[in-house]
Formats: structure tokens, C-alpha cells, sequence
């Protein structure tokens, strides 16, 4: 009884009794949910386009912020003034690296592969992860590197709100996660719906053979869509990276993107969105108000059964497209 | 030439239908065995039999596992080092509170904890496929993890939430805890692997695998052919457990001889399903094919330079084995998607039809 008190009714009385604490709590969430979506927009975005599931999209995180730190450093130490020139240049070589490693990937283990079995480019991306961590390590070395937030001119500090007679901080860098975020995913809808390329994807995604028999060259559209996810990878690599330190145990916090793309579906962006948001807030709140019941640490695992509780009720995902099997 | 069925009839169905029906297959198996129990134990350090061959071993245990799982059903996991987790607590548990009944029995019995945890998370499997079900398994992987480091009862509340290894006898020989000598702890390994590798063989060869197989190829068609999806993927959830508990409780008991929670964490289930992907879906042979080259490949990396004169420092090659490991893994993809097992095939078919090309 006393448990079932503690489970049903106790954490709901705290939300309201303490409603400041409730609402930092869901903002927290609100903004974690909103950095898991940004990484499975990447998936999304490459699974949209080719059909891979691409595992390496987390570690591609990690490599572009290393990219940029490392560019960034090296740019410093061969004088370049201001801090923010170098920073921006170091951006722009390394949206360009991110292009080579897109060209990269396509030509050397799409191409090959084209007409396999989904599982096996699944393992062909595991290989990319693997590649690109021994990679990462071997020419930025393995210590945690600080992001230039600074000089990317990225806002710090934080706005208190005096709101429910208690104190709601929100970090600036969150708000600009979550700016940087929408507009992401706005110009993203726009590209995909309104230009010829997006038109192109969509076909793409539709049917491989469809598209090329009309004419759409598929190796083209690879290597925009992987530049395209890296470029999302950067942006998830520079906010992250900017709220705590760019190091390779991002690459497991990546691994919390497959919840949300679950959640969200495979291929609707704005599933990725409404997913992440999801699983951001149910962990923030399930880790502050029914953790302590379960000795704390269940944000590890909470994501993973809330995706799998959503997922019994509809198997495709909120937003997916419905899975119609034939024999 | 030497490698050919010419000369061997068959008069009955059941010999037809062997497993090995070639005559030069049954002596390579029994000369692998020979191998295996007599000229390994007698010629190899205690570094190889501890460092390499029940590694190997039981690496390749662990992908039989994951094999029956994703090879044959074609239900893809990544919680596989959770599930031998649950082997290694169970088998702990089991030997500290019944410490007279052999650790052998013990070890075997585990398997039995495991297989119920495997089916807990298999439920969700007739409801989400493919991709999705990767999730329902790497629940139970971050589950198990977070549970293996807050219930302090499966590790005897001990301070350092570490479990020791304690010394257990089998026929007086000592093959558990820091006494046991590696020779010892190799046979017994050996003895479980060579054991339950039998009895997945004849588990994939007959009916329950032939229904495993359909449930792969195409779930809906196999269920309009009379096969019952649920029981049949529970059985592939239940099997594939059983096997990973026994690989887990022996890596702690016989290979660590302690653990921790860390142990059984993500990096392991996704180093065994690369086993898998290389040694090739679907072959038992090629189980064992992976576990050596994915542990193997390491190992040579950290030997080679030495014997090549050059020296690079360990943190190098590290980072380079992560790279050849990658650049690896995408390569035999490329050039054989089906793995070790299928080049191991093609071989034995162009050595039977030499010298002629087909």
C-alpha cells in the first residue's frame, strides 16, 4: 500500500506542491530531448534517403566537434587573430571535411554495397564507427577537448524566472540549442518539400529502382544526404559540446537516439522532434520523481522502456509510415 | 582430389542427411578435436591457453548464441553481453548459496536463468520487428547493466561491488578461483563448448531450426505454412539465452575469475554481433571463425610490430586496431556479405572439384 502511495500519488502531490522545481525539471528534459532529437535527425535523414540505419551518426557527432576543436587549435597556433575569425574558419574547413568524409563513405562503402541486405550496411556503419574512433583518437587524442563557445559566439550564462513563488533558471546555451534546433528542422522540411533535391530524396526513399529509372542519379543523392547528416552531426557536436565536454562518451549518449527515432518512427523528421521531446522529458521526470523509489541511475534504461511501451501499441513508431507486409 | 565424394554411397536416408557426409569431413573433425583436447593443451603456453584459446572459446559460445538469435531466426539483438551477465550473477548466486553441488552442474544451470530472462524480453518480438526489436533488446542490455551495479544482493553485498571467483573442485582437480591452472580451466571450457556446439547442431538441423529459418526468410509465409511465430521466436529467445548465460558464467568463473558490471556492458554484445556479422549468419562454423579472427586480430596487432623490428607505442596501436578492425569489418563485407563461413565453403567446393575450375 505504502508503495503503491509512493508510486501513484506521492510524486504527483511533489509536482504540485513544488511547482518551480517541476517545471526546471521538465525544462531540463525539454532541452536533453531536444539534443537526442538532433542526432536522430540524422539518422532519419540518411535512413529517409537509402535505407541504412546508420549507427556511425554519433560518433560522426564526436568527429566533427574534434574536427572543429582541432582545426580551430591548429588555426590558433599558426597565428590567426581574432579567436572568432579562426573559429569561423575552422567551421567552414570543417563543414568541408565533413563533404570529403560524405564523398568518402559513398564511394567506398555505399557504393559497394548497394543492393545488400539492410543488416549488412547496418554492420557496414558499425565499421564506420569503429574507423572513425580509432581515427578520432589517433589525430585529436582521446583526452575531453573544451568547445570554442566563446568564440562562436555561442551565449553563456543563464536567465532566472521568478515564476510559481520559486526560481526557473534557463541556460542561454539551451535556448539556443533549441533555436538552432527548429530552424534545423524548418529548413530541412523546407528542402525536403520545395526544392528539386528534396523532391529527389523523397523519390529516393520511395523506391531506389523508381528513382532511378527516372532519371535520379542515386550516388548523388547519398552524398548529400551523409553531407547533409554531417552537417546535422556538427550542430549536435558544437551544442553538446557546449553544455559539457566534446569527448567519446558521446558516442554512447548517442545511443539514446535510438529510443527517440523509435518512438518517433524511422522516417518522419518531425517524429524525431516529438520523440526526443518525449523521451527527454519522461526521463528527467522519471529519474527526479521515481528514481529515488528504484535506488536512482534508471535514466540509463527509462528511455528505452518508454519507447518499447509506445512501441507495443503502435509497432511503426508515432509518426512512421505504416509497415504493410506481402507475402 | 583428395577431397571428394567419388567412391562414398549412400544406402540409407539417414546417412544422406548426415551432418558431415563426407567421409574427409569426419576425419577434419576428429583431427580438429585431436587438435583441440591433445596437441593445443600439450604445445601451448599458459599465455595462449589463458589469453587466446578460452577467450576464443568462449567467444564462440557467445556467438553461437547470438547466431540461433539473429543468424537463424533473424531477430537482431544487441543485448547479448546483458544476458551472459545474468549466466555469470546466476552462477555466482548459485555456487555461494548451494557451494556443495558441483560448479559444473552450477555453470550449466545458469543457463537456465538467463533463458528466462531472454524470454522476458522477448516477448515484445511478435509485435515489433527488424530494427525496432533492437531496442526491446537493448533495454534489456541497459536494464541489466543498471541492475548488475544497484541490487547489491546479486553480488553478496560485497563493498566493491566486484564478485570474486571462489576455488571449486571438479573430480579433485581444481578449475575455478586464482589456483586453478589454465590446462585445467582450458578442458573444461573446451568440454562445454564442444558439448553444447553438438547440440546446437543438431538443434539447427532439424525440425525447430527448419522452423527457426522460415521465421528468418519470411515470418508471415511461415506462419501461413503452420508454424506458430510466437513459440518458435520465444524458443529462438529461449535457446539463444540459455547459451549466452553458460558463455557468461563461464568467461567469469573459468576465463576472469572476477567481474564486475562492467564487464557485460554494450561494448561486449556489439564486439559479439561483429563476431557474428564476419564469421557469417547462420553457420556454427563460422561462429567459431569470427570470435578467433575479432579476438585474434587484436592480439597479432600487438605481436606483429614487435617481430617486424618496430617499435610504436601502445596507445598508437590501439587507436590503428580500431581503425583495421573498422576499415576490416566494411572490407568483408564488401567482398563476402555471408562472412568467414562462406569463403570457408567456397573453398572446400573448389578443392572438391580440383583441378578443374567447376
Amino acid at each position: 500500500m505504502d508503495l503503491l502511495y509512493q508510486i501513484f500519488v506521492d510524486p504527483f502531490v511533489q509536482m504540485v506542491q513544488v511547482p518551480d522545481l517541476f517545471v526546471q525539471t521538465l525544462w531540463e528534459g525539454l532541452v536533453s530531448g531536444v539534443l537526442y532529437a538532433l542526432i536522430a535527425l540524422g539518422f532519419v535523414l540518411i535512413f529517409k534517403a537509402s535505407g541504412v540505419f546508420n549507427f556511425a551518426q554519433g560518433i560522426m557527432v564526436v568527429f566533427a566537434a574534434l574536427t572543429l576543436i582541432g582545426i580551430y587549435t591548429q588555426l590558433r597556433g599558426w597565428g590567426v587573430r581574432p579567436g572568432d575569425l579562426a573559429a569561423f574558419l575552422a567551421l567552414f574547413i570543417t563543414v568541408g571535411v565533413m563533404f570529403v568524409l560524405a564523398v568518402g563513405v559513398e564511394r567506398l562503402m555505399l557504393r559497394p554495397l548497394v543492393n545488400q541486405p539492410d543488416i549488412i550496411l547496418f554492420m557496414a556503419t558499425f565499421g564506420l564507427t569503429y574507423f572513425l574512433i580509432g581515427l578520432g583518437e589517433l589525430v585529436f587524442g582521446g583526452e575531453p577537448k573544451v568547445m570554442i563557445a566563446d568564440d562562436l559566439h555561442l551565449p553563456h550564462g543563464s536567465i532566472d524566472f521568478k515564476i510559481l513563488g520559486g526560481l526557473v533558471s534557463l541556460q542561454k546555451i539551451d535556448i539556443a540549442a533549441a533555436v538552432i534546433a527548429s530552424i534545423m528542422v524548418a529548413t530541412l522540411a523546407v528542402f525536403f518539400q520545395k526544392t528539386r533535391i528534396g523532391r529527389a530524396l523523397r523519390a529516393v526513399a520511395d523506391s531506389h529502382k523508381a528513382a532511378l529509372s527516372v532519371g535520379i542519379s542515386l550516388e548523388q543523392i547519398w552524398v548529400i544526404v551523409w553531407f547533409a547528416a554531417g552537417i546535422v552531426a556538427l550542430a549536435t557536436g558544437i551544442m553538446w559540446g557546449a553544455r559539457s565536454n566534446v569527448s567519446f562518451a558521446l558516442q554512447i549518449i548517442a545511443l539514446k537516439a535510438l529510443p527517440v527515432l523509435i518512438l518517433g518512427g524511422f522516417t518522419s523528421i518531425p517524429g524525431a522532434i516529438v520523440g526526443g521531446v518525449i523521451i527527454g522529458v519522461g526521463e528527467k521526470l522519471g529519474e527526479f520523481y521515481w528514481g529515488p523509489l528504484l535506488g536512482s541511475g534508471i535514466e540509463s534504461w527509462l528511455a528505452y522502456f518508454i519507447a518499447l511501451a509506445f512501441l507495443l501499441f503502435r509497432p511503426q513508431g508515432l509518426f512512421g509510415e505504416r509497415i504493410i507486409e506481402r507475402i | 582430389m583428395f577431397y571428394s565424394e567419388a567412391g562414398q554411397f549412400k544406402s540409407t536416408y539417414e546417412a544422406d542427411a548426415a551432418v558431415f557426409p563426407l567421409r574427409q569431413d569426419r576425419i577434419g573433425i576428429a583431427v580438429i578435436l585431436v587438435l583441440a583436447f591433445v596437441v593445443i593443451p600439450l604445445t601451448g603456453s599458459n599465455f595462449v591457453l589463458s589469453s587466446v584459446m578460452i577467450p576464443i572459446l568462449v567467444f564462440s559460445l557467445a556467438a553461437i548464441a547470438l547466431n540461433i538469435l539473429t543468424g537463424y531466426t533473424g531477430l537482431i539483438s544487441l543485448g547479448t553481453a546483458g544476458f551472459m551477465g545474468v549466466g555469470g550473477y546466476a552462477c555466482y548466486k548459485l555456487t555461494s548459496v548451494f557451494p556443495g553441488i558441483n560448479i559444473v552442474v552450477h555453470i550449466a544451470l545458469s543457463g537456465f536463468f538467463a533463458a528466462g530472462v531472454g524470454v522476458l524480453f522477448g516477448l515484445p518480438s511478435l509485435r515489433i520487428k527488424g530494427f525496432y526489436l533492437a531496442v526491446a533488446t537493448l533495454a534489456a542490455q541497459f536494464f541489466l547493466s543498471w541492475f548488475f551495479i544497484r541490487v547489491p544482493w546479486i553480488y553478496n553485498y560485497n563493498v566493491s561491488g566486484a564478485i570474486e571467483v571462489p576455488t571449486r573442485t571438479f573430480f579433485g582437480v581444481v578449475i575455478t578461483g586464482p589456483n586453478a591452472t589454465p590446462m585445467a580451466r582450458y578442458y573444461v571450457v573446451l568440454g562445454f563448448v564442444v558439448v553444447m556446439t553438438w547440440l546446437a547442431s543438431n538443434l539447427v538441423h532439424g525440425r525447430i531450426g527448419r522452423m527457426w529459418m522460415a521465421v528468418r526468410d519470411m515470418d508471415i509465409a511461415a506462419e501461413l505454412i503452420g508454424i506458430r511465430l510466437y513459440p518458435t521466436k520465444l524458443l529462438a529467445f529461449a535457446v539463444s539465452s540459455f547459451y549466452c548465460g553458460v558463455a557468461g558464467a563461464l568467461m567469469v568463473f573459468l576465463w576472469l575469475g572476477a567481474s564486475e558490471a562492467d564487464s557485460f556492458n554494450i561494448n561486449q554484445s556489439f564486439l559479439i554481433l561483429f563476431m557474428v556479422i564476419i564469421g557469417g549468419l547462420g553457420s556454427l562454423i563460422g561462429s567459431f571463425f569470427g570470435a578467433a579472427f575479432i579476438w585474434g586480430l587484436p592480439i597479432a596487432m600487438r605481436v606483429a610490430p614487435e617481430y617486424l623490428g618496430l617499435t610504436i607505442n601502445s596507445a598508437t596501436v590501439e587507436h590503428l586496431q580500431f581503425m583495421v578492425v573498422g576499415a576490416l569489418i566494411i572490407f568483408f563485407l564488401i567482398v563476402e556479405p555471408h562472412g568467414l563461413a562462406r569463403l570457408w565453403q567456397i573453398g572446400k567446393q573448389k578443392l572438391r572439384v580440383w583441378p578443374f575450375p567447376y
